[in-house]
């Protein structure tokens, strides 16, 4: 057997590949775009929700957000070391971020306009991750899988609380469950794009399926996705933005919409609401802070020198 | 006296899992130290793959500093899903 069939068995026999096992280019390539882009996502993902912080409604909730977004510093740095295992390094990384080589998901281009927002995004965004993420724990590469276990095992408050928020704001007021609503009608397309685009239309789907760095089809992961949220949102007393949206007893599944594709493009192009915001944001947090790291360096060489001499 | 270095040695039990702290021993140099890894603590196929990592260059904290480390998160219970209030009705939360 050559080296990739030998490669290739043991994926087929579901044993996990390891940093210094043989690997084809492929492979690994596909994985550093994957897994960087997942880091970038999980850190740019932090600017919508940080926008909240301080005008959280009660300490509580506060309290709750933060947690909420340190979780996800620490996904993006779990992401950005099983990447780093590949072979990449992290500076290359964070500069294909800021030249815009490098993609993280749309959905964190949209803006966060009012507090129902938040609990959007953690029903919503988080409970799409979630279910994306679930999938990735079984995936082939050992240190991914591993960080997507303990990442899974974190996300389970994020999306509680999202519908925390929601469920306080629909028994409320008739103007904050308008609030509520108005934050599903903004939210709920974009979340169902986060799966990507039809089976049929991803060139790559197929390999990384042989290669099981992808485990369930992007369709199937969505139909799972609408199938879970849709009751949820109906306890909520909310209506979802959709009027093809419907049980289909024959299939048991939701019938639903077609997304609109074209936004999707445009706002992975570049041209979403928030892109150019969440882009600059990154740049000058990494630009500014580039003192804090040079002066840690210097402390640390100081230090050296000093047990040395 | 001049005593071999100590070597913490990381054990992989099963393909799939990260490695975990088996012991110590005192190895001259990393391939010593992985070959008497390999055969005290790998006799019985506890293993797939071994780290040795010299004990000198581990950095622990300090067992009197558990308190201000730790306690901490234990005021902080809304890490966890428990801390919310979901309704029965709604499921896969
Ligand atoms: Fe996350
Ligand atoms: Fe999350």
């Amino acid at each position: 057997m050559t080296p990739d069939e030998i490669f290739q068995d043991r994926i087929d026999r579901g044993i996990k590949i390891e940093p210094k096992d043989y690997m084809p280019e492929g492979y690994r390539k596909t994985l550093i775009r994957q897994i960087s882009q997942h880091a970038h996502s999980e850190i740019v993902g932090q600017l919508p929700e940080g926008n909240w912080i301080t005008r959280a409604p009660s300490l509580r909730r506060k309290a709750i957000l933060l947690a909420k977004v340190q979780d996800e510093a620490g996904h993006g740095l779990y992401l950005y070391s099983a990447a780093e295992t590949l072979g990449v390094s992290r500076d290359q990384m964070i500069a294909d971020l800021h030249s815009g080589k490098a993609k993280y998901s749309s959905i964190f281009n949209y803006p966060t306009l009012t507090w129902a927002d938040i609990g959007a995004i953690g029903w919503l965004v988080d409970g799409a991750a979630i279910i994306n993420q679930i999938a990735l724990c079984r995936c082939s590469y050992g240190p991914y899988a591993r960080a997507m276990v303990r990442i899974c095992k974190e996300e389970s408050f994020h999306q509680r609380q999202g519908y925390e928020i929601l469920l306080t704001l629909c028994r409320g007021t008739k103007e904050q469950k308008a609030m509520a609503q108005d934050a599903l009608n903004r939210w709920w397309w974009p979340s169902l794009m986060m799966f990507g685009p039809h089976d049929s239309e991803s060139p790559h789907a197929e390999q990384s399926t042989k290669w099981k760095i992808k485990i369930v089809s992007n369709d199937g992961l969505r139909q799972k996705f609408v199938d879970q949220t849709v009751p949820q949102g109906e306890y909520l007393g909310l209506t979802f933005p959709d009027p093809k949206l419907k049980w289909n007893a024959v299939r048991g599944h939701y019938d639903f919409g077609e997304i609109d594709w074209q936004e999707f493009k445009n706002v992975i192009q570049g041209n979403g609401p928030c892109n150019r915001d969440r882009l600059r944001a990154r740049i000058e947090a990494h630009e500014q802070g580039a003192w804090v790291r040079e002066a840690a360096m210097a402390y640390a060489k100081k230090h050296e020198n000093k047990a040395a001499a | 006296m001049n005593e071999w270095p100590l070597w913490e040695v990381f054990i992989r039990g099963q393909h799939g899992l990260a490695h975990q702290h088996a012991g110590s021993l005192h190895a001259p140099d990393a391939e010593t130290a992985l070959n008497n890894a390999r055969d005290v603590y790998t006799r019985r196929n506890e293993g797939v793959s071994i780290w040795v990592v010299k004990s000198s260059d581990i950095t622990a904290s300090s067992p009197s500093e558990k308190g201000p480390l730790f306690e901490p998160a234990a005021s902080k219970p809304y890490r966890h899903p428990t801390f919310y209030e979901v309704p029965d009705e709604v499921k896969h939360l």
